[in-house]
């Protein structure tokens, strides 16, 4: 009998071998084809953009000049680092910089700069309701989730978007924010425990019950 | 088997979700989640989170900006293909001109005045090219020029935009663009070349 993760692991393979294939053309000058090649992540370009400018209008001119500079740059790519590493690496360059411009002459928040001491306390020990990712389908709870998120300091933010909706590397995520690992570790563990506690509160206090929800029925099950 | 404490496992259950505790550690914590209700609690909305935010469908992006993107780009590989024509065209068209006796005193099409006076022009630059701009300056870079001034002004566009809006070569880093008195020459070298040349020091000139 065939193996069954052979065909499983064939379109990631496949996808692989294209992307390749792609990155080789453009860098012998086929410019015409980096749009295929960037739009499998330019979901995710903005949205690192978007976690630190935090503005969708300044999100979108950074996420596009990023990409106009990955095609001014696509020779020095090397193929041992993956793709869409890269690209994010350099969306968050220019992210960076733009802040800094914006900000230049500001005094940047003590906060901003050191990690907190303090360890941090979970605060909602209630069995875990688990929310399924089949909810993600519903509008009003991404924005739920897009609002705990919003909430979180920049520094914790950056850091969750980077590792767990960009899926960079904690080496990287570091790399990009160019802050140490133990830094990232640190911010990483507080914003996941801190929007755990969000939506576990959240949910508590009722925060799906405000949606157009039948009452003591699971919202994501409906 | 080492005990751990509810406050041990809060401070590395992210290292826990990463993978990234020890094999002692990582059973020391896999036995207290079997005894402590409070922290399984923890570790199931923990691993809950990130399941939900790596979600694709938790990005949303503005309308268009897939086209706009798109267009974009586009534009730029229309220009990038001239810059591939122009290998062979330039050279032929040279040739036939200059069988020709036909003189042309300056091709280059210059739709603005150009923001400096003293400046030149510069020829064969391929219109596709990057090239960057930056406020209250009036020449154009290739990326990566150590000659930007007002950096935190800088944008990119293509090189044909530039020349458009007025914009001049910089005489660093796209000198070989720069037609001399004397040598008339035509440079058809890559973009790549031209930065390299913008790392080196201005001395060797």
């Amino acid at each position: 009998m065939a193996d069954p993760n052979v065909v499983l692991s064939n379109p990631a393979q496949a996808g692989a071998t294209r992307e390749q294939e792609l990155i080789a053309r453009v860098q012998r000058g086929e410019n015409e084809l980096f749009y295929e090649l960037v739009r499998p992540y330019e979901r995710r370009v903005y949205a690192a953009a978007l976690a630190i400018l935090r503005n969708e209008s300044d999100a979108e001119d950074t996420a596009q000049e990023a990409i106009l500079k990955a095609l001014a740059n696509i020779r020095q790519f090397r193929a041992e680092a993956r793709f869409s590493t890269w690209l994010i690496q350099i969306t968050v360059n220019e992210a960076l910089m733009r802040r800094r411009r914006e900000r230049k002459g500001m005094v940047e928040g003590i906060d901003d700069r050191r990690d907190d001491e303090e360890e941090y306390t979970p605060r909602d020990f209630a069995d875990w309701r688990e929310i399924p990712s089949e909810a993600l389908e519903r509008k009003e709870v991404r924005q739920k989730l897009a609002q705990a998120l919003a909430t979180l300091d920049r520094k914790y933010r950056e850091v969750f978007v980077l590792r767990d909706m960009e899926q960079l590397n904690i080496q990287e995520t570091a790399d990009a924010l160019g802050i140490s690992v133990a830094s990232v570790k640190t911010r990483l563990l507080r914003a996941r425990l801190m929007l755990r506690d969000l939506l576990a509160g959240g949910w508590e206090q009722g925060w799906f019950s405000r949606l157009p929800f039948e009452k003591g029925t699971k919202p994501w099950s409906t | 088997m080492v005990n751990v404490s509810c406050e041990q496992v809060w401070r590395e259950i992210s290292n826990y979700l990463e993978g990234d505790v020890d094999a002692a550690l990582r059973a020391a914590m896999d036995e207290h989640f079997r005894a402590c209700k409070k922290c399984a609690s923890v570790l199931q909305g923990t691993r809950n989170v990130i399941q939900l935010y790596s979600d694709e469908r938790m990005i949303d992006v503005p309308a268009g900006f897939g086209r706009r993107l798109e267009r974009r780009l586009a534009q730029i590989a229309r220009g990038s293909g001239w810059s591939t024509w122009s290998a062979w065209l330039v050279p032929v068209a040279a040739l036939v001109l200059i069988a020709g006796g036909v003189r042309v005193a300056n091709s280059v099409a210059v739709p603005h005045p150009l923001l400096s006076e003293h400046a030149q022009p510069g020829r064969d630059i391929p219109p596709g090219m990057l090239v960057v701009v930056s406020a209250g300056a009036k020449d154009f870079h290739v990326l990566g020029c150590p000659f930007i001034h007002n950096k935190d002004k800088e944008r990119t566009l293509t090189a044909k935009e530039a020349i458009d809006q007025g914009y001049v070569p910089c005489v660093r880093c796209m000198r070989k663009y720069l037609q001399t008195a004397d040598s008339g020459t035509i440079s058809l070298e890559s973009e790549g070349d031209a930065y390299a040349d913008a790392d080196e020091p201005s001395g060797k000139r």
